[in-house]
């Protein structure tokens, strides 16, 4: 099979989330990325309940490495070297692997990397045309740039929790994925690969920095157009639309079971009104036009609710799209397993794991016909590859490798 | 400055802001885009708004500035097989097709892949709908809204016993975008070994069901843990992962590591409370009785302004940050120093402030070097100069509701 980044190396220096999704997604690619850790620090997320076995306090305190569920996930495709960037001798090492690296990686805070001797000044003194990409949470300058964020705080800085909540309350409701780390991965992935195509074309590497707060700040066009447009400060709207309604999550049958349903055009209107059993709907004055529903909407969610509970997610889907009204349920984790569309698109396949034996991961959902992605390989153990980036690329005897365990400089 | 896509050329048919944002990504870095729009009505987004004094005017849609930056723009009816031809013609010379149609309206149109590929074998075609190109929901009708609620993001927002909901602003129209634009680039890198094109098939629910909840398939399968949504409460295993209110506004907080929370409680005067064991245990502090805590935290977070608390805990390196509203982001002097805004014309709408992109590029920034098209603004470019078209010829073309 054809992968469309072999040949290219990246250097990934990422702890917890962000820094290493973007790694996981160019790795699916045939990209070799190379993840630096070291043992005397653990990343973040080799640490906490191990996948199999209760040992909670224990994997807390890092005991678990190699057994770690959101490791797995975003780590998959990579290789492990373990290294201590503190021990002078390790300075040699890396010089001579950034040589014959295309891309490094990190989300350390601002600072870090310069104290290493691995800002982009300095990296390009060892090659050239390397490309470097830090993602931090508020950039590399400016008043705030130390401020310690994770993913819920990111979306709090950029913006987007302020308006995340219930039409009509103004208090911010948490979300529970990683959507800050995420969307500055992705983002993170797209540059990379815009950086490589220009060193490509003009023989020159450069520096990416990637704030993940304003990588979202970016998303909320809206929301600063009402601003500069009438001064109007955007306040949550729960699941309101400014043209459609209906248009939420409803109830259904079962517990905390929802479907979500919008209509758009007046014939999905009508469809709708026909297809629930309530045709007359349509032609009354509360609900006869887009403008109307808009008005009447809370009405209209409690007559639709009325009629939702008498189903289950999926039967209000089949029923609705029949008549190419768009109803689709709200699907948790366990929806989507088992899921008749996710299952045929195989949005989670498998991999052989020595320690716990086939698990499942997520798909890479960048769906590419003539070069596919591949998971190759299971997320690495700890130092898993020490022997391969000191013996095979770097070229060092047996010996070597040996004295350079046994002085805890690689191990 | 340099730009990374001198010579790129790139043909967008979309609405809204998945396959929008897509090529928004690639103009702003110095690609040649061409938006091709329905007559008269245009892209769904110069409907959406909001507009100045909220009159509605098909130039001056805030959602369609904000995603066709840099872009040039031509109307082109594509229900009549002369449009379908002229976009054909186009698609002849161009590295990138990018499109948020529906499959069926693709096969229909004869502009899906497989007739393409006769004109084109370089052609990078990406589409991008809610439920891909395969499957039982292939021809599903989907809005953003039932994308999200499949993708796996409505089940973590909201109170526990009400409604889920969505983020706002129509997030998975974004990430879809970002995500096409990262597979045009793996397309684009392919290339150059595989030597020629290929083609995308980008599903909004799958983007956020792999790459946003994904990871929560291992722990479901081994644990059973689907996941719930908690109100204020965030989905981290340890006390404090909250929103709470203080004398202005909302802050977040979260300590992943003890160090931090305990600097936390120092701040707040070592309050003797801490010192009792069932204050003692985050992760029961965090599982069973997160709003019994919160209620210790809110008096003294009320005595504090937002801003008071976030410059306190910047220094003491807590993880404590404002929930910041717009207003309050588009004054911050952090964003003014970086110059994350920047100000430009448009002819119709008038001065408006944009972002400077995502991300920052040492060498080859974003650059915006013209606003939004108006509908059909560059026509004549287009279709004269590039393609031939004599002004009679173009003067029929509109006659016959072509162009």
């Amino acid at each position: 099979m054809v992968h469309a980044l072999e040949g290219y190396r990246m250097l990934d220096f990422g702890t917890a989330w962000a820094g290493p999704q973007v790694g996981g997604i160019l790795a699916d690619m045939g990209m070799e990325v190379i993840k630096i850790e070291t043992r005397t620090k653990l990343d973040g997320s080799r640490m906490g309940r191990p996948l199999v076995g209760a040992d909670i306090a224990g994997g807390d305190e890092g005991k678990w490495p190699d057994m770690q569920p959101t490791f797995h996930g975003i780590n998959r495709n990579k290789l492990s070297f373990t290294i201590d960037l503190k021990q002078p001798k390790s300075r040699d090492i890396i010089t001579r692997l950034i040589k014959m690296t295309d891309v490094v990686l990190d989300n350390s805070s601002p600072g870090v990397m310069e104290r290493l001797g691995l800002d982009h000044g300095s990296l390009e003194v060892i090659r050239p045309d390397i490309i470097s990409i830090s993602l931090t949470g508020c950039g590399e300058s400016g008043p705030i740039m130390d401020a310690n964020v994770y993913a819920p705080l990111i979306i709090s800085l950029g913006g987007l929790q302020s308006m995340t909540g219930y039409y009509g309350e103004d208090i911010p409701m948490n979300v529970i994925f990683a959507y800050g780390d995420c969307n500055a991965s992705i983002h993170a992935a797209f540059a990379v690969l815009a950086a490589l195509w220009h060193r490509e074309k003009a023989g020159k590497g450069q520096h990416i920095e990637l704030a993940e707060c304003w990588a979202v700040t970016n998303l909320l066009g809206e929301a600063i157009m009402e601003y500069c447009m009438n001064a109007r400060i955007m306040k949550p709207r729960g699941n309101r639309h400014p043209s459609m309604s209906p248009h939420n999550a409803y109830r259904c049958k079962g517990e905390d079971k929802w479907v979500t349903i919008a209509v758009n055009t007046e014939e999905e209107w009508e469809a709708f009104c026909r297809a629930i059993g309530r045709p007359n709907w349509s032609k009354e004055e509360r609900f006869a036009n887009k403008y109307n529903r808009l008005r009447n909407q809370e009405e209209l969610d409690k007559l639709v609710t009325e009629w939702t509970v008498n189903y289950t997610p999926y039967e209000v889907m089949d029923i609705l799209q029949q008549v190419k009204v768009a109803a689709i349920p709200v699907m948790n984790v366990e929806d989507q397993y088992t899921d008749p569309h996710f299952s045929e698109r195989q949005i989670y396949v498998t991999v052989e794991h020595p320690l716990v034996g086939i698990e499942t991961l997520y798909a890479n959902p960048l769906r590419l016909d003539k070069t596919p992605y591949e998971i190759r390989r299971h997320a690495p153990a700890l130092g898993e590859h020490n022997d391969y980036v000191l013996g095979e690329l770097l070229g060092m005897s047996k010996e070597e490798i040996a004295s350079l365990q046994q002085e805890k400089v690689v191990y | 400055m340099r730009k990374i896509f001198d010579g790129l050329k790139v043909v967008e048919w979309g609405n809204l802001i998945s396959a929008p944002y897509c090529a928004k990504l690639f103009a702003d870095l110095g690609a040649e885009v061409i938006k091709v729009e329905k007559p008269h009505t245009g892209d769904k987004a110069r409907q959406h708004g909001p507009f100045p004094e909220d009159i509605p005017n098909q130039e001056k849609s805030g959602l369609f500035l904000w995603l066709n930056t840099n872009k040039l723009g031509i109307t082109l009816n594509l229900e009549t097989k002369k449009g379908r031809d002229i976009l054909k013609r186009l698609l002849e010379d161009v590295d990138v097709f990018v499109e948020n149609n529906s499959p069926r309206l693709m096969v229909e149109f004869g502009l899906d892949y497989n007739s393409l590929l006769g004109i084109n074998p370089r052609l990078i075609m990406a589409s991008i709908t809610p439920f891909g190109q395969t499957g039982p929901y292939r021809d599903y009708k989907a809005y953003e809204l039932n994308c999200s609620a499949a993708g796996g993001v409505l089940v973590g927002v909201g109170y526990p016993d009400r409604e889920p909901l969505d983020l706002p602003l129509s997030q998975g129209g974004y990430e879809a975008g970002i995500g096409a634009a990262t597979a045009i680039m793996i397309a684009l890198m392919a290339r150059k070994r595989i030597g020629r094109g290929q083609y995308i098939d980008i599903s909004e629910a799958e983007i956020w069901a792999d790459l946003h909840v994904g990871v929560n398939v291992l722990t479901f399968m081994y644990r059973g843990i689907t996941g719930i949504r908690r109100g204020t409460h965030g989905g981290y295993f340890l006390y404090p992962n909250e929103i709470l209110p203080c004398k202005d506004g909302y802050v977040a907080l979260t300590c992943p590591q003890l160090a931090q929370w305990q600097r936390f409680l120092e701040l707040m005067g070592n309050p003797e409370w801490a010192q009792n064991p069932r204050y003692r245990n985050r992760r029961a502090m965090h599982e069973e009785y997160p709003d019994e805590v919160n209620a210790l935290l809110i008096p003294w977070l009320k005595e504090h302004t937002m801003e008071e608390l976030f410059q306190l805990c910047l220094k003491q390196r807590i993880p404590l940050v404002p929930i910041y509203r717009i207003n309050e982001l588009m004054n911050h002097p952090h964003l003014k120093q970086c110059n994350f805004f920047i100000e430009f014309d448009h002819p119709e709408a008038g001065r408006l402030k944009y972002t400077a992109g995502p991300c920052r590029f040492s060498v080859t920034d974003w650059q915006i070097e013209r606003p939004a098209p108006l509908l059909g603004e560059h026509n004549e470019l287009i279709f004269s100069q590039r393609l031939g078209y004599s002004s009679h010829e173009l003067a029929k073309l509109a006659r016959e509701g072509v162009i």
